[in-house]
């Protein structure tokens, strides 16, 4: 069984940022958006899409690694894109985050009860229970799933499957 | 079909309808199965039609067209390979921010993305460079897209569109109203820069005694020549031009320096290294222009006029930003500037100028720069002149001055040879009565030589000077100065007889062997009323001076023919 991966990511780790997109909901923006982050060798992390409140128009809610400055530029590049109504970082700010984990562990008996115990601490619901495995549903910050996936590594993780970040700015600012 | 009343029009009827109503005078193309239903319906039209031979070349007609009008170029073409044949058109025009739109034909919805004959996903392709594109799936999206890719085509910062029509799509009734609202919401235009950007430029202003403008493509598009000529008066500041921002304030002016970068004059590069100020309007900090960044005009302010924003840091952090159209935001500013204590540094450029002129041998052969420098001089920097890429375009660039920016035409951010004679044919079909010349390399020349055709058949009398000298000469110039002479590639054996091909066209050729004739046979070319291709059999191995060799720093200019080898330079190209 592997150990456990608490290990903070590496210093010279680029940093992550999350940026939210307001698109038009058009064939060919996706690629649009992916291809202005592919051009400047930014890493997109998980990126999830969906209907924006009024119809015709997407969220696109990003979470990717790079050098600051580059992305500066990469965010005034996407906002230049047609489709792209408009782009803005929230790294840093106080918007609310949320993002939900489905966790596949194997569970023999004698593993089960420091699983199921884990699991009640960070929150965790039992989605599926089987006889020699549980699926495990968290949600929460990423901070705090990345502390309950490393925590369940130990456990023998079978499989992970995360939702992406998603974000909303705080009271009557826009998102 | 049968069951919709005859008068309905199909979607093909409706976009040359549309097209009509964008004012459009010409489409450049050549057909296809694909595309038979718009061509049929261009039977009818008022646009006429320029059947090119190979689709590369309309799209750098459409492009010389609209960089000579200011109004989008039109190509219309088939799918899969006819709409491959545009992606170096659409790349050129990216890169230069010039307004084209291209239609495609395509095949029909229910084949896409079954490799149905000559099905190429051309949106998927195209994506990184065209400013927008579209796929129309409903024959009544027709007009609306026409209105918004012409729309997004010119305005704030040009650039081309694609129109990708099925075949279906073509054939299907349309009865949607021709004048739909635009549907951009991602999509603005800015015009005057913010107040107090326009003020905190003023004062840097003020502050100056070296101040240099620094002039792009953007002041040619948004036609702020006039304004930057009287903002260099006012200030009392020379001005400097990059390649593709030539003439955009009449490169005469005694105020005006020139070409700065890579190959431009000594003059204007010793300014850009000594200025205290650079005011960039309409240009966006290239490395040709900058050679190695970091230490360029590291002690002087910047100022940087653009009208797209994702310009503004990409390269180096100015001190103001003025977002905005160029034309718009200088007219806002010269009312606040005054006159600056400039007289100093005004005398060091016209000693800078005097000391170091463009020269050339006079002796030795026929000499590129001694033709360009005549053709100058015989249409007084009044006609249009599109160069190709390479060594000629360089020399054009150095001697021809430019009085006007619609007058110069190339392809530079993309550097794409076999653009200006088609670029020329382009031009000459936007203005008629003007003269138009292409300065072309042997090389670029036979990459879109088949519109030898094209200027033939519409009689137009445009003059191709063909700069003739066997070889690839600007990759061989730097492989003589910094990969030790090991020529690799560049020997254009077999080259035809440039005279002989014009006349298997039924063009007349003209050949110049000496520099006793140049004038006579330049003249001769321009009294032929029709196309004429000009041939001039230069010295093989002249090399492109003053140089700033990739990467370096501007201040390692040189100026005369070096010595000894040169180390190979750091910078890409
Ligand atoms: C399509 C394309 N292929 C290759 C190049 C690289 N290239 C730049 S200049 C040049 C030589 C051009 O030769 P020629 O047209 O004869 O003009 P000259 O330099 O001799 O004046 C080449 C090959 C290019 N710019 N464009």
């Amino acid at each position: 069984m592997a150990a456990p991966d608490l290990a903070p990511q590496p210093e010279a780790a680029p940093p992550v940022h999350t940026i939210s997109l307001y698109v038009t909901n058009k064939p060919g923006v996706l690629v649009r958006v992916a291809l202005v982050f592919a051009r400047r060798g930014y890493n997109i992390e998980s990126l999830v899409v969906s209907a924006a409140a009024k119809g015709d128009f997407s969220r696109m809610t990003i979470t990717c690694s790079g050098e600051t400055t580059t992305l500066e530029q990469m965010i005034k590049q996407l906002s230049k894109l047609v489709d792209v109504v408009h782009a803005t970082d929230h790294t840093g700010t106080e918007a609310y985050e949320t993002e939900i984990a489905l966790v596949k562990v194997a569970a023999p008996l004698e593993a089960r009860t420091e699983i199921l115990q884990i699991a009640e601490h960070f929150g965790a619901k039992v989605a599926d229970y089987g006889t020699d495995s549980l699926i495990l549903r968290a949600f929460g910050s990423s901070e705090k799933l990345n502390a309950f996936i490393a925590l369940l590594r130990s456990q023998g993780l079978l499989e992970l499957v995360r939702s992406g970040k998603i974000l909303m700015a705080r009271g009557l600012d826009a998102t | 079909m049968s069951a919709q009343p005859p008068e309905t029009p199909c979607g093909a009827e409706v976009l040359i309808r549309c097209l009509e109503d964008q004012g459009v005078e010409y489409i450049f193309g050549l057909s296809g199965g694909a595309a038979i239903p718009i061509f049929d319906a261009l039977v009818e039209s008022s646009i006429q039609l320029v059947l090119v031979r190979h689709e590369q070349g309309a799209t750098h007609m459409a492009d010389g067209y609209a960089r000579a009008t200011g109004k989008p170029g039109v190509v219309l073409v088939t799918s899969g390979p006819g709409a491959t044949n545009t992606v170096t058109g659409l790349f050129t025009a990216m890169m230069d921010s010039a307004p084209i739109v291209v239609i495609c034909g395509q095949t029909l919805t229910g084949n896409l993305g079954k490799d149905a004959f000559q099905e190429a996903d051309v949106t998927g392709i195209t994506y990184p460079v065209v400013k927008h594109s579209t796929l129309v799936r409903d024959a009544n999206d027709v007009p609306r897209v026409v209105r918004e890719s012409f729309h997004l085509a010119n305005t704030g910062r040009p650039g081309p569109v694609l129109i990708d029509m099925p075949k279906d799509v073509s054939e299907a009734p349309c009865d949607a109203p021709l004048d739909p609202p635009i549907d951009l919401p991602g999509y603005s235009v800015v015009g005057h820069a913010k107040a107090p950007d326009v003020e905190a430029a003023a004062a840097l202003l003020a502050r100056s005694r070296r101040p240099l403008l620094y002039v792009g493509q953007g002041a040619v598009i948004s036609g702020a020549g006039k304004v930057v000529t009287e903002l260099a008066e006012k200030l009392r500041a020379p001005i400097v031009n990059t390649l593709l921002g030539k003439g955009a304030a009449d490169e005469t002016h005694p105020l005006h320096l020139g070409m700065l970068g890579m190959h431009g004059t000594a003059y204007a590069n010793k300014a850009v290294v000594d200025c205290d100020l650079i005011f960039a309007i309409g240009a966006r900090w290239d490395d040709r222009i900058t050679g190695n960044v970091d230490e360029f005009c590291v002690n002087a302010k910047k100022i940087h006029l653009d009208v797209d924003e994702a310009e503004f840091n990409k390269v180096l952090r100015p001190d103001v930003c003025l977002h905005g159209d160029a034309r718009l935001v200088l007219e806002d500013l010269l009312p606040k500037v005054g006159p600056l204590d400039t007289e100093e540094w005004l005398a060091t450029c016209e000693g800078w100028r005097e000391r170091y002129p463009l020269k050339y041998p006079k002796k030795g052969g026929l000499r590129p720069q001694h033709v360009l420098d005549r053709l100058n001089a015989l249409t007084e920097g009044r006609a249009i002149i599109t160069a190709d890429v390479g060594q000629h375009q360089m020399w054009a660039a150095q001697f021809c001055r430019t009085r006007n920016g619609r007058n110069w035409i190339t392809s530079g951010g993309a550097g794409t040879m076999g653009f200006g004679f088609p670029a020329a044919i382009g031009a000459q079909f936007g203005h008629r009565e003007k003269e138009v010349w292409a300065v072309v390399g042997d090389g670029g020349f036979q990459m879109t030589l088949c519109e030898l055709a094209t200027a033939a058949v519409h009689k137009l009398p445009v003059k191709i000077l063909v700069i003739n000298n066997n070889f690839l000469g600007l990759v061989r110039q730097w492989q003589e100065m910094f990969w030790e002479n090991r020529l690799s590639g560049v020997d254009l054996e077999g080259n035809p007889d440039f005279v002989k091909l014009a006349e298997a066209y039924g063009i007349k050729g003209l050949r110049i062997r000496r520099p006793g004739d140049v004038d006579r046979k330049i003249q001769e070319a321009r009294e032929h009323d029709g196309p004429v291709l000009l041939v001039a059999e230069v010295v093989k191995e002249d090399n492109v001076f003053p140089m700033i060799p990739a990467g370096a720093p501007i201040s390692s200019m040189i100026i005369e023919p070096p010595k000894e080898r040169m180390e190979k330079p750091s910078g890409s190209t």
